[in-house]
């Protein structure tokens, strides 16, 4: 099945030229171009992934990765044209999975979009368990499903695919530079900060106090760890 | 008993003796640093000062010249009266003695103590004292007759008695502080010779000087009080008239502190027309400028940030496109014919080479316009040299540079930004290799308590001497008519520097011609330390020797 990509662009040459590499790497893109139309063509379309820029007309790419991400967790990958670290950052705290930075090579971002559609590959069933005991959250990996206290957690694809990446093994330390090789299919180091704010997300949701982190544990200069009993 | 050996017995009691005057001088001391300081930091304090000192002395000078005049006069006064006396007592003296001529006559004493009682009653003051003396000795008259003629034996006194004895007439005196009866006491002692016969009588008043002594002391005193006073209400006018100078003055000074601070709107109140209210006024005017100034700069500075931004994006989105439309036709090169295969291909590659350009003419305006932000974390740096000499090492091999890494065994944890310091290591370590020469490319890491360090040699052609500080200069190249092999910017070292400065960290080059060069980046461990030294040399130890090695620093 060829994945539906919602391209949301204001640059018609650069909506052109993306459609033209995506559709000859097997995807089926449709385009919006501001940010206004963007979150109804997102519920016409249904896309697997969401290709964002930051800066558009109407309204802005953050408020859109925002409220796309209120409805859903599809993947969305922005496109960004600053590097500067407030808005990388910002971006990512709205709810953005990973960024490709202006220029990008076209292999680079369909390895991006592979990296955030290659799910739901391993079904085998496997139930994890972590934190310290009183404060205890389940892994359901196949049903994709997180339990604490019986209440579902609702994570993002990617979160998910954070802690589970955690999870697997518990007590060993990842760096950053080994979650984004597992988790966002980094092959070469990129930036930190993706794993940073991704923590920070995935603590909000699932630790009880995010100040005092007790189930994703950081290790002070090397990475992170998932806290056991 | 134990005896105690007396040479320890004396060492105490020095200790002891010296214990006390080093605490007083530690005092001593510690007063004398306060007052010092006072004297350098405060003008009030000096100008007090000074006045204090200077009227003292004044007035000083001033009670001493009127009481000694004061006290000079009522001497004189005293002792003109008391000659009077003196005299009118010799010739009484001499007309009731005049019938005796020989010294032996045995009527001479009864007469003799007639007269000094007489004279006694003249003198009109009770503690005085009248005395007749006779060469001969034995043969004197006192009166009152309690007292006794001792007193002329007193060695303030006794001096006067030859200058009597000798003489035919006038009086000699004598000042001094005696004691005969009423407490000691300064008395006037006077003396004349009396005419009687062959053989003269030495006739002598002990005059107490009581209330002269008295007045001359209260006037001393009150000379004294009103010096004192005149001197301490000088000093009070002095501080009042300073402070009222320095009060706007320390306010101007704090004023300014507080602009200095960042607190732009921060005015001096003006009252009135005086120079005060022109200082306040001047320096209003002066932070208004300043304020304006500033405003201004910043406003610059802030578009400047915004232009940088809009050309990144408003640049990268064409280019974004221009990218992969380049790639899309390098991957089907091999459909066009050779002109425009090759040409697919040049334009792939100088797309590269403008899109690095295009990324650092970024950072470099990011600095400039001061919008650099640390992004600083606990960083492992071994992990950092480690990833940086692996990304290299595919370039080391092509060049045919072998990359050494020196690291401790422990972990090496830095307060810094480490996509910052793996940017400027990754400059360094490319550099080396690219100039390299096929020869080994070192980099160290090291740390001590306060700083790391990692230093980045190489052994190829080197620096001229002044080319350490050239290096960092923008688009700057050691030899223009080289060869670009790989086509670096010229702005990578630039922006290395500013990446070291944001940290507070230093970057350094050292080369010599033949023996290589050395970059050597110092980063404080804790973000905002100061960097005091490195824990690694700029100069290598192999090229220490050499006396034309040349250090250049750019801290």
């Amino acid at each position: 099945m060829r994945a539906r990509v919602l391209v949301v662009d204001d640059d018609p040459a650069l909506a052109e030229m993306l459609g033209i590499v995506l559709r000859s790497e097997g995807f089926l893109p449709s385009f919006v171009a501001d940010g206004e139309r963007a979150l109804a063509a997102f519920r016409d379309t249904r896309p697997d992934i969401v290709l964002l820029d930051l800066m558009l007309p109407g309204m802005s790419g953050i408020d859109v990765c925002r409220s796309i991400r209120a409805e859903s967790g599809v993947p969305i990958v922005m496109l960004t044209a600053k590097s500067d670290t407030v808005d990388v950052v910002l971006g990512l705290e709205s709810g953005a999975d990973d960024y490709v930075m202006k220029p990008f090579k076209p292999k680079e971002l369909v390895a991006r979009m592979r990296a955030r559609l290659r799910r739901g590959e391993d079904v085998a069933p496997e139930l994890l368990t972590i934190g310290p005991p009183g404060n205890q959250i389940t892994i359901d990996v196949p049903a994709h499903t997180v339990m604490r206290d019986g209440d579902e957690v609702k994570l993002t694809p990617l979160e998910f695919d954070l802690l589970v990446a955690l999870a697997r093994k518990p007590r060993q330390v990842f760096t950053r530079e080994v979650l984004l090789e597992q988790v966002w299919g980094y092959r070469h180091a990129a930036d930190t900060r993706l794993v940073n704010v991704h923590v920070q997300r995935l603590r909000a949701k699932i630790e009880p106090d995010p100040e005092k982190p007790e189930i994703i544990l950081t290790v002070r200069g090397v990475g992170y760890k998932a806290g056991t009993g | 008993m134990s005896r105690i050996d007396p040479i320890i017995l004396r060492a105490r009691r020095l200790r002891a003796r010296r214990l006390v005057p080093q605490a007083v001088s530690r005092r001593v001391r510690w007063l004398t640093a306060v007052v010092r300081r006072q004297w350098r930091r405060s003008l009030q304090f000096r100008v007090v000062g000074i006045t204090l000192l200077l009227s003292a002395t004044l007035v000083l000078a001033f009670s001493y010249t009127v009481a000694s005049l004061i006290s000079n006069s009522v001497l004189q006064n005293k002792i003109d009266q008391s000659k009077i006396m003196v005299d009118n007592g010799a010739e009484y003296a001499t007309r009731e003695l005049t019938g005796f001529t020989q010294a032996d006559d045995p009527s001479l004493p009864p007469a003799l103590r007639n007269v000094v009682t007489q004279l006694y009653g003249s003198t009109n003051n009770q503690q005085a004292q009248v005395i007749m003396l006779r060469r001969s000795g034995g043969l004197s008259a006192v009166w009152p007759p309690q007292k006794s003629a001792q007193v002329m034996n007193d060695p303030q006194v006794s001096g006067i008695r030859p200058l009597v004895v000798g003489a035919r007439a006038g009086t000699y005196q004598q000042i001094a502080a005696l004691d005969i009866g009423d407490g000691l006491q300064k008395y006037l002692v006077m003396g004349t010779p009396v005419l009687v016969g062959t053989e003269p009588i030495e006739l002598y008043y002990v005059i107490p000087l009581k209330t002269e002594d008295e007045l001359v002391r209260f006037t001393g005193a009150v000379v004294t009080g009103t010096g004192i006073a005149l001197v301490a209400l000088l000093a009070l006018i002095a501080a009042m008239m300073t402070r009222l100078v320095v009060t706007p003055v320390r306010v101007a000074a704090r004023t300014a502190q507080r602009l200095s601070a960042g607190l732009l709107d921060q005015r001096m109140v003006v009252r009135g027309e005086d120079d005060l209210a022109r200082l306040a006024a001047a320096f209003n005017q002066m932070a208004a400028n300043l304020q304006r100034q500033i405003v201004r700069l910043e406003e610059m500075s802030r578009l400047q940030r915004r232009f940088t931004s809009d050309v990144s994006h408003e640049l990268r989105t064409p280019l974004t496109t221009v990218r992969m439309a380049a790639d899309l036709l390098f991957a089907s090169r091999d459909d066009f014919d050779p002109a425009a295969a090759r040409s697919a291909e040049l334009l792939q590659a100088e797309l590269d080479r403008f899109e690095s350009l295009l990324t650092d003419l970024l950072e470099i305006s990011r600095f400039d316009a001061g919008f650099a932000a640390l992004d600083a974390e606990p960083t492992d740096l071994i992990a950092v040299v480690r990833r940086v000499t692996d990304q290299l090492a595919a370039l080391a091999e092509r060049c045919k540079v072998e990359l050494r890494a020196v690291v401790p065994d422990t972990e090496i944890i830095a307060e810094v930004d480490p996509r910052r310091v793996e940017r400027v290591l990754r400059n360094l370590v490319g550099n080396a290799v690219e100039h390299g020469e096929g020869r080994p490319v070192i980099v160290m890491l090291a740390a001590d308590a306060s700083a790391v360090a990692v230093t980045v040699r190489d052994h190829g052609v080197g620096l001229k001497p002044g080319e350490e500080k050239l290096v960092f200069n923008r688009f700057w190249r050691a030899d223009p008519s080289r060869a670009r092999q790989t086509g670096g910017t010229g702005l990578g070292l630039s922006i290395s520097l500013e990446d070291a400065r944001l940290h507070g960290g230093w970057l350094e080059a050292w080369g010599a011609p033949g023996k290589g060069a050395q970059f050597r980046l110092t980063l404080p461990t804790r973000g905002g330390d100061r960097l005091v030294s490195s824990p690694l040399r700029l100069v290598p130890d192999d090229a220490r020797a050499d006396e034309t090695a040349l250090i250049g620093e750019a801290p």
